[in-house]
């Protein structure tokens, strides 16, 4: 059984139809990036998943649970978190407090704890009484990765972890994805960076206008299938 | 000296419009809701006390602490089943519904209750005084301050260092972020008005010890309590409890100087604090 399938997954606002009937799954453990161009969909498919944008119950499902009407936060009591595009971190709450509020959905015990997060990002453990909302990008960043880690996911779920940031902090945000990953979380990783995406994936999709355009092992696909996936130039799905 | 004894008896009753807008404050605080209702419901929450005093003959501090949970019970399912429903970006829907439940509150107490103004028995409380040298004081008018005092400190504690209050403050600050870590908004404003509605029962208890109240007062309370957060500053608990001595202080002189400018002063005073500090004397950073 998948850890997470959605199944003929479509997604509006209003009268603008952003996904048709997306086919995605991801295992126990794995990373999958989903790759494309702004305005593919990539963001709103992370809002169906985690109710921010309620579905039809059957076209998201959780270990066999169909949650696609679920709100968020039953969602994510059932062992997902987020990472959010803009990392949206609580500008009323200190770095810290940012931290424990994500131990809010945790269902037990698990590899992280603040001391564990302080481990993986120790600049968090200085800045722990600042105000969330005073510390660089970069450093709000690890802030939102630490607080979505503190629930001790089954899935983690990442929008845009590298938007805004300058290349040197991405590297560091990118090098502790592997020790995020032997925690045993599984991850989406919504990208626009490709090779920072197809350098820690097991599997890629991308997607295009609201579809998936390609689909297959980030150590097979070659950069013309991305290439022509990305930019449409071919349609057909791989893998 | 006169000055003096009148100041510490403007702070007495300052304590009292302070206990009156911390709920005001907190639901504000938490949920940017202006409950035109607050009044109201702190004299619904005295006529609740007199029923429980009534019933069970006991004194009146016991009977709002029996009296309190069920309150609290109520804030709950108020929010969760009307009040939740109308929040939202527009500040007008909540305006109305709660104008509407202060109208439906007023209606049904005169109802239940009947136009004659009541009081809660305090026992010989109302008239004991203590001797502080530089003024006497009134017992319950400073039972009334240590306790506004006591509220808003274990309100501050509650909001800066418990899960709940880190609950609050995120819910606050964001309701969809805070959902995506498995908060539910919807619970987490139920439990802010319950908590409201219970500082609301204390400040009904010393509402009805110290003056008769009936089913129309509630409006004129929610003057008050509204200056008292305006001149603290929107959202700061300590700035409500100073605003509500600045309100019971401009009050008292004012009755010194003339008995009939009593309001008087205190809106004068409201005014003149607007007029100096737009967004009150310790507004939050960021509002």
């Amino acid at each position: 059984m998948s850890l997470l399938e959605t199944r003929g997954l479509t997604a509006a606002y209003g009268q603008f139809k952003a996904l048709f009937g997306i086919d995605m799954r991801v295992e126990p453990g794995e990373v999958v990036a989903i790759i494309g161009a702004n305005g593919a969909g990539k963001t709103t498919l992370l809002r169906s998943i985690t109710g921010v944008l309620r579905q039809a119950p059957g076209m998201v499902v959780h270990s066999g649970t169909p949650i696609g009407a679920m709100s968020p936060d039953r969602i994510m009591q059932r062992g997902v978190a987020m990472v959010p595009e803009g990392r949206r971190l609580f500008p009323s709450l200190s770095v810290e407090e940012n931290l424990l509020i994500g131990a809010q959905a945790r269902r037990g015990d698990g590899p992280w704890t603040l001391e564990a997060v302080y481990a993986l990002f120790p600049i968090l453990r200085e800045r722990r009484a600042s105000p969330g909302t005073a510390l660089s990008g970069g450093q709000q960043q690890m802030v939102a990765i630490g607080r979505a880690l503190m629930s001790n996911p089954e899935l983690l779920l990442c929008d845009e972890i590298s938007l805004g940031l300058a290349p040197v902090i991405i590297r560091d945000i990118y090098a502790a994805l592997p020790r995020i990953r032997e925690g045993g979380a599984a991850m989406v990783i919504v990208e626009q960076d490709i090779a920072r995406a197809l350098s820690v994936a097991d599997r890629v999709y991308c997607l295009m206008e609201g579809c998936v355009t390609l689909h297959g092992r980030a150590d097979e696909i070659t950069r013309e299938d991305i290439h022509a996936a990305y930019f449409g130039t071919r349609t057909e799905a791989q893998g | 000296m006169i000055w003096i004894e009148t100041l510490v008896q403007g702070l007495m009753l300052g304590g009292l419009y302070a206990l009156f807008a911390a709920g005001l404050s907190l639901v504000f605080g938490i949920m940017r809701l202006v409950n035109l209702a607050h009044g109201d419901l702190i004299v619904a929450a005295a006529f609740v006390i007199l029923l429980v005093v009534e019933m069970s003959g006991l004194n009146p501090f016991v009977s709002a602490l029996i009296a309190a949970p069920v309150l609290f019970g109520f804030g709950y399912v108020l929010q969760r089943a009307v009040l939740n429903r109308v929040l939202g970006n527009d500040i007008l829907p909540p305006l109305l519904v709660t104008f509407g439940l202060s109208v439906a509150l007023q209606n049904g107490m005169l109802e239940l209750f009947s136009a004659d103004s009541r009081r809660l028995p305090a026992a010989g409380l109302e008239s004991a005084s203590l001797n502080l040298g530089v003024s006497t004081v009134g017992t319950l008018p400073l039972m009334t301050l240590a306790s506004a005092v006591a509220a808003i400190f274990v309100l501050n504690r509650l909001l800066y260092a418990t899960a709940l209050g880190r609950a609050f403050r995120a819910t606050s600050d964001d309701p969809v972020t805070a959902s995506l870590m498995g908060i539910n908004p919807r619970h987490v404003f139920a439990m802010a008005t319950g908590l409201a509605m219970v500082v609301v029962t204390i400040a009904a208890l010393y509402l009805g010890m110290r003056s008769n109240f009936d089913p129309s007062i509630g409006p004129a309370r929610l003057i008050y309590a509204f200056q008292a957060v305006i001149v603290g500053g929107l959202g700061s608990l300590w700035g409500t409890l100073a605003g509500g001595a600045i309100i019971g202080v401009a009050q008292t002189l004012g009755a010194q100087i003339n008995p009939e400018w009593q309001i008087l002063a205190g809106h004068v005073a409201f005014l003149l604090v607007l007029l100096v500090r737009p967004r009150g004397l310790f507004p939050r950073a960021r509002d």
